[in-house]
């Protein structure tokens, strides 16, 4: 299949901050694409430059191989589908329909058959005279779908089109979109944060987080063989502790060596490993099981929600069959319900450089704080070795420094977050609950940050 | 503490008490005065004469109406873009230029037009400045253009207002959409800008046209004697040397009349189409 639209190595920056790093894609004629990613990931802008609405600081943009960055938007074969749907109120349906075939002045009795059949695809038929503000949701959405399709181009992009609409009708509408897509062939570009969505509508979803793609693949592949703990987190739900790569296909968990499939970690590495909830069986305890006790049932509608206390652990469990909170059970799954991952953050505690600032002061990222008896001169510079269980989530208002929260990741008894200042993570254990992308407090526990020399290397 | 529904509107009743009396004392009255003053003789008996008078000045009104479409146009045309600027700029900019606008209004209106009569003379500052470089002196002062430039000078910011207020409720993505639809820049302001821009135009184009029609001191201070609008001649009936109430009160009907046909021709356009457009 031959690439239509291909975005490479684009850097967008908007008043300081970087909504795109380095994101690369490549997208097929006849797919349906998704971008998919929490707000605020970049996955909107990455739409607005494929259809001309940003221009990407660094990077090219290519149609059908050629280079289309300073193209403006009218020029390019390509239509929108607005997130609040952008219909003209001073038109009605088939003057909304017919806007972009008028434009391209093509005799009156074929816009008026291409509106038609447009609008019978859309199931609109009969509603042409009517105004849009008298239409509902669903069919002010559907009028700027045959709007956008009317033109034949050869991508569509839409931008979180069933975001207003109730869930029965985002249901419908997401057959409907997909009967659309397999009936016209046009190539489709899908933004949305809904994974639900994503996972059933794509031929290829792409989650993006904080600027960066973090997986792109088939839907099966997203969900069983996630790249990161932050995509497994953010597709459906997981089982996401910490373990230990001790060998190729030996990883470490709960005091046990289990058998799995992956490998190429290196040796005694920690990882992030993951199993889906619904990949665990819950049977009779026994020795070669690791075993735990039901604290929680939860009746989902079509399966109950379990949650098992074993090795330390809170475990989720997704079972059709109930076991009363109280019952000792096995946990059975096999080498290929486990996924080991990298970390999202490399080691396990973080260390800062800092300076020596006077007598038995040290200041790191804007902080001092005292030494006693710490005796070395003043512009030394030292290594600080903060330990992620040390560092306090506090309000700001409380805070020794404000922080990014760039994620955070339940791992069975502990949050893990990872925070952005000053140009470099930290990496915190805290068992508070956050809002990811925004900004939190924290505060040090300075007695027990141990203070090296500083070994070397102009890495900040 | 319990809760009674207000009887409806009856603070409010009471409170539009003075201005209804107002409006009957001064603005009712007023005009039954200038309908019985047209329809008849000094001596008191009905006649259609006075209206026989203002068709001796009809060049007067054509003038006025002319002076007066042109000043609206330039308006709308120097307006459009800036509200449109206005209405896409920060609100910080927006508040800026808002001020920079009201800021002439401060000042008395006389003054403001007496100042462009320094300007324009003969002797004035332009001419001068002109001048150094062997410009001129031109005539500007006491032509038609002068009053044209009078009524834009006085009445661009009641163009502009009204234009910024109905553009800042027009999405940005509606922009986008015909763009991405295919539309160009020219496309945009004729297909999709000026259509959902239209009631405030209309309001703008109102707000121009009627006080520039009916304008007496702009163009006495700026027209000289040779450029006489209807304002002109109406005031002269009642405080000129040529003292004549009932030909007077003839032409305010007639100009009445005509601006009530004007402004319902201009508000034809605006049939109910933009009806729910800013949802």
């Amino acid at each position: 299949m031959a690439k239509l639209i291909e975005l490479k190595n684009i850097v967008l920056s908007y008043e300081g901050d970087r909504i795109l790093d380095n994101v690369s894609l490549s997208i097929e004629s006849g797919q349906f694409v998704t971008l998919l990613g929490p707000s605020g990931c970049g996955k909107t802008t990455t739409l607005r430059i494929i259809g001309g609405f940003a221009t990407p600081d660094e990077g090219d943009v290519l149609f059908e191989g050629k280079r289309i960055n300073d193209l403006p938007p009218h020029k390019r074969e390509v239509n929108t589908v607005f997130q609040r749907y952008a219909l003209f109120p001073h038109l009605n349906v088939f003057d909304n329909v017919a806007f972009g075939l008028k434009i391209q002045k093509l005799p009156r009795e074929e816009i008026r058959q291409r509106v038609l059949s447009m609008l019978e695809i859309v199931d609109l038929k009969g509603f042409e005279k009517r105004r849009v503000n008298r239409l509902s949701g669903g069919q002010q959405q559907r009028v700027a779908i045959a709007r956008a399709l009317v033109n034949r181009p050869k991508l569509l992009l839409l931008d979180e089109p069933l975001g207003a609409l109730d869930l029965k009708l985002r249901r419908d509408m997401q057959l409907e979109l997909m009967n659309i897509q397999r009936k016209t062939g046009v190539t489709f570009v899908y933004v949305t944060h809904d994974q639900e969505e994503a996972l059933t509508m794509s031929d290829v979803v792409v989650v993006m987080k904080d600027g960066v793609i973090q997986q792109q693949g088939r839907p099966e592949d997203i969900y069983n063989e996630p790249e990161n703990a932050f995509v497994a987190d953010f597709i459906g739900e997981s089982n996401i502790f910490d373990g230990v790569m001790e060998a190729d296909c030996k990883v470490r968990l709960c005091g046990r060596t289990l058998t799995c499939l992956d490998g190429g970690f290196g040796e005694n590495r920690p990882v992030d490993v993951v199993i889906r909830p619904e990949d665990i069986d819950l049977v009779p305890p026994s020795d070669e099981l690791l075993t735990g006790e039901v604290t929680g049932v939860v009746f989902k509608g079509v399966h109950y929600e379990m949650a098992v206390q074993c090795g330390g652990l809170q475990w989720l469990i997704h079972s059709t069959d109930a076991h009363p909170v109280g019952e000792q059970v096995g946990l059975s799954f096999g080498p290929d319900d486990i996924h080991i991952m990298k970390r999202l953050f490399e080691g396990s505690e973080n260390v800062l450089r800092g300076e020596v600032t006077g007598e038995d002061e040290v200041t790191f990222c804007d902080v001092s704080f005292e030494r006693p008896g710490l005796g070395l001169p003043e512009g030394t510079p030292v290594e600080l070795i903060i330990q992620p269980g040390d560092i306090e989530v506090v309000s700001i208002d409380h805070a020794h420094l404000t922080v990014y929260l760039e994620s955070l990741i339940y791992k069975g008894d502990y949050n893990e977050l990872v925070v952005w200042t000053g140009g470099r993570s930290l990496l915190i254990h805290s068992y508070l609950d956050q809002q990811v992308a925004t900004d939190i407090g924290i505060r040090f526990d300075f007695d027990k940050i141990r203070i090296a020399p500083w070994k070397g290397g102009e890495t900040v | 503490m319990t809760l009674r529904p207000a009887r409806k509107g009856s603070l409010a009743a009471f409170a539009a008490v003075p201005y209804l009396v107002w409006t009957a004392i001064f603005i009712l009255v007023p005009l039954g005065m200038v309908l019985w003053f047209g329809f008849t003789t000094p001596e008191g008996g009905f006649t259609l004469e006075n209206f026989q008078g203002v068709v001796k000045y009809a060049g007067v009104f054509w003038k006025s109406i002319r002076l007066s479409i042109i000043a609206t146009l330039i308006c709308l045309v120097v307006g459009f873009p800036v509200g449109y600027l206005m209405s896409r700029m920060g609100e910080v900019g927006q508040r800026t230029m808002l001020m920079l606008m009201m800021l002439p209004m401060w000042m008395s209106f006389l003054l403001r037009t007496y100042a462009w009569m320094t300007l324009l003379e003969r002797e004035g500052l332009i001419n001068r400045f002109l001048g150094l470089f062997g410009l001129g002196p031109f005539s500007m002062i006491n032509t038609q253009g002068a009053v044209v430039l009078g009524m834009v000078y006085n009445y661009l910011p009641f163009m502009i207002l009204p234009l910024h207020s109905i553009m800042i409720k027009i999405d940005r993505s509606i922009i986008e959409a015909a763009q991405d639809l295919g539309a160009n820049s020219l496309h945009v302001l004729a297909r999709v800008l000026l259509p959902l821009s239209l009631p405030g135009i209309i309001t703008g184009v109102t707000m121009v046209f009627v006080p520039s029609v009916s304008t007496f001191i702009i163009s006495r201070m700026l027209g000289g004697g040779t450029n006489l609008l209807i304002g002109d001649l109406i005031e002269q009936q009642f405080l000129g040397s040529t003292y004549n109430p009932q030909v007077g009160s003839a032409m305010s009907l007639v100009l009445m009349v005509m601006i009530l046909l004007i402004m319902g021709i201009i508000n034809h356009f605006d049939n109910g189409e933009m009806e729910g457009m800013l949802v």
